[in-house]
């Protein structure tokens, strides 16, 4: 006896029929009806491949020559979970929520019930977020009522042992109203053995005068796949904060595209990614200035050992109404191997004449006379390097107000050092 | 004692040292004079280990022990110290985590127990007042946006918390104004003693009487070509270097 075996996005429509019937909120026609015209965008699009320009430097053959199984799997009981890092965290099991194992703020509207996010849900017409649309079973909605501060929550995704594929497809819906404030610290963790697909999908409104500050910490298994995208707008005089620490994973892809939509809005994207041998890891930002006396910030820092990749690809559009407009990028790759490999492409498109826009991009090695400098001071030439590589990141890092962010990432470029096997100073 | 014999050293694959002897008893200090683009500094890198600078021949020990086969940080530990004709600046390395770490590794290799952040502090603050330097420098990153004088008090900061057994000082007068001449001289003046040799390169027999050198060597075309007492330097200052004598 022979069985099909469906890979690539063959096997993930395949997934699709097999559980509609199942999936959370089949019953509501709304949600059937979107979720039919995503699997008809995923069809028709399938999984990018490099001739597709926004894809050029990042290889799905991993992700597409892989089965998963089906995500519906009894939640395991016995999960081992990380230490909260703030007094609410929502928890997140192979895509599912565990209210059992999370807390929330009162403050703030929680719900991850499907029926609650009609007219909420958007869907981009990207491959990846329509594959989450398709298949998604749970994510939070996070509803911060006008002018409350809802205070720092975590949120976490945690991937089960598994000795089989499974894919899961977060999605998450945050609403800020006029002068609300939250700030999320998002962590996505998976055991080292297991190989999973994660696919979180954001889409975040941020209304006039509200910020979101919203940290993550992607420290996904050895072997995992992520593929995420966030999708935000900021009305006048909102602040949308995004700090992105890139560090697990085999191959992961961080979109981010944020539409700057009313006078005086902000947008940070900071964002370090730290990987090792094997590791293949791509941040495409995409920043819209749609409208007028609007500043934006990018600083992107890229550490790579071993045979490794990273990717950036940065693109500003200010449109012609965006006058005013205040863009930077900065994005920057120190090599600690000669066979890592960085590639970048900043991408300007400025159709308004009054506006101050810049990028830069710089690859380099560590510098030499730094290293001498150091060593002559008597620092071992490991711990010279561990400064240097800090101290490299610091620029990224150091928007970061927020203490529990701020420790939570230390931890974390202190453990991906540790386990390049450096010691740290 | 350092002891240097018949030294060559080559950079990109030119020759620059071309057989430097010299020897610098310990508890002496010896200033090193000669022209631009002599081998000055190149040969303090050699004798601090620079990657690049490759010796082709020759030896240099300090007490008995060969440098030439170390790492920088394993001299640096023997107590071998370079202060750098031009200090490099490190952004994102704060002035007080560089300091610390570099001494609590110097305390390692000399076999003391390193101190926590608060009995740094109370040493550094001690050490930055006797150099009139201002305490937020250690808060900055490492020499960035140092003044060149500022950079150059860095490097005798430096100096005096790590207490080194061999000092060089690579024109460490250049750039600084008279007050802070005195100052570094002080610096170096209160560390000399019978354990303490330095060899002391300058263009300026002014740095030369606030130390009061030895000996003093003329260090020309890769090779020493003479060497005298202290009046040599003030000599040379008169008269410049001319053509090389016969040694
Ligand atoms: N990488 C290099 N490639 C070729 N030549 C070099 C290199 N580095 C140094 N040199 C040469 O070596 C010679 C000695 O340089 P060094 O810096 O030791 O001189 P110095 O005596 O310290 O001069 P100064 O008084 O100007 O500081 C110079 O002619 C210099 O150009
Ligand atoms: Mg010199």
């Amino acid at each position: 006896m022979s069985q099909v075996v469906h890979t690539g996005a063959e096997g993930f429509l395949h997934r699709y029929e097999g559980l509609r019937e199942r999936l959370p909120g089949a019953r509501l026609p709304w949600l059937a009806a979107l979720r039919a015209q995503a699997a008809e965008s995923f069809r028709a699009q399938g999984f990018p491949t490099r001739r597709v320009e926004a894809w050029h430097y990042t290889d799905l053959r991993q992700v597409t020559q892989a089965t998963f199984d089906e995500a519906l799997t009894a939640v395991e009981d016995d999960i081992v979970l990380p230490k909260a890092r703030t007094a609410n965290r929502v928890v997140f099991v192979d895509g599912r929520l565990r209210s059992d194992l999370s807390s929330w703020p009162t403050m703030a509207t929680v719900a991850s019930q499907i029926g609650r996010i009609e007219g909420r849900i958007a869907l981009p017409d990207e491959p990846m977020a329509a594959l989450n649309t398709m298949l998604f079973e749970d994510g939070m909605l996070l509803n911060i009522p006008a002018g409350t501060d809802a205070g720092v929550l975590e949120i976490l995704s945690i991937a089960s042992e598994s000795a089989r594929p499974t894919a899961f497809h977060l999605r998450h819906i945050v609403r800020l109203h006029e002068g609300a404030k939250l700030t999320v610290l998002e962590v996505n963790q998976g055991p080292a053995a297991t190989r999973y697909l994660h696919n979180p999908v954001w889409q975040v409104e941020v209304g006039e005068g509200a910020s979101f500050t919203h940290a993550r910490l992607q420290q996904e298994g050895a072997l995992a796949f992520q593929l995420g995208s966030i999708y935000a707008t900021v009305a006048a005089g909102g602040t949308y904060d995004n700090f992105t620490l890139n560090a697990g994973g085999r191959l992961v892809r961080n979109e981010i595209h944020a539409t700057l939509t009313g006078t005086g809005a902000t947008c940070h994207m900071n964002g370090a990614q730290l990987l090792g041998d094997g590791q293949h890891a791509d941040t495409t930002t995409f920043l819209d200035h749609a409208a007028p006396g609007c500043a934006s910030r990018q600083t992107y820092k890229t550490v790579l050992t071993g045979k490794s990749r990273g990717v950036f690809q940065g693109k500003i559009l200010v449109r012609q109404a965006a006058q005013q407009t205040d863009g930077y990028q900065m994005n920057q790759a120190l090599l600690l191997s000669p066979d890592a490999e960085m590639d970048s492409k900043p991408q300007l498109e400025i159709y308004a004449d009054d506006v101050k826009c810049s990028h830069g991009a710089t690859v380099g090695e560590l510098d030499a006379d730094q290293m001498f400098y150091l060593r002559a001071r008597g620092i071992s030439e490991a711990a010279a390097r561990s400064m240097l590589v800090r101290a490299f990141l610091q620029e990224a890092v150091e928007g970061i107000a927020d203490e529990t962010l701020r420790g939570a990432l230390e931890t974390a470029v202190e453990g991906w050092w540790e386990r390049q096997g450096e010691p740290t100073p | 004692m350092l002891k240097i014999e018949g030294l060559t050293a080559t950079v990109d694959g030119k020759e620059i040292l071309k057989g430097i002897d010299l020897e610098v008893p310990t508890g002496e200090v010896h200033a090193i004079m000669g022209p631009n683009g002599s081998g000055k500094s190149t040969l303090s890198y050699v004798l601090a280990g620079r990657d690049g600078y490759e010796v082709t021949g020759g030896t240099a020990t300090f007490d008995g022990v060969d440098l030439l086969g170390k790492a920088p940080e394993e001299r640096a530990a023997l107590g071998v110290f370079l202060a750098f004709q031009y200090p490099v600046e490190l952004p994102g390395v704060g002035n007080a985590n560089f300091l610390r770490t570099a001494l609590n590794a110097v305390r390692r290799g000399r076999g003391e127990s390193e101190l926590d952040a608060m009995q740094f502090l109370k040493v550094a603050r001690a050490r930055m007042k006797e150099l009139s330097m201002p305490e937020d420098m250690l808060k900055r990153g490492v020499n960035v946006g140092f003044s060149g004088g500022e950079k150059k008090r860095n490097e005798v900061l430096q100096m005096a918390l790590l207490a080194p057994k061999l000092a060089i000082l690579d024109e460490t007068d250049s750039g600084l104004d008279i007050d802070a001449l005195k100052v570094a001289a002080d610096g170096v003046n209160a560390l000399r003693g019978p354990a303490f040799t330095a060899l002391v390169i300058t263009h300026y027999q002014r740095l030369l009487t606030y130390i009061v050198p030895d000996r003093v060597h003329v260090l020309m075309g890769g090779r020493i070509v003479r060497s005298g007492g202290k009046e040599l330097a003030l000599e040379l200052e008169a008269s410049g270097y001319g053509a090389p004598q016969a040694a």
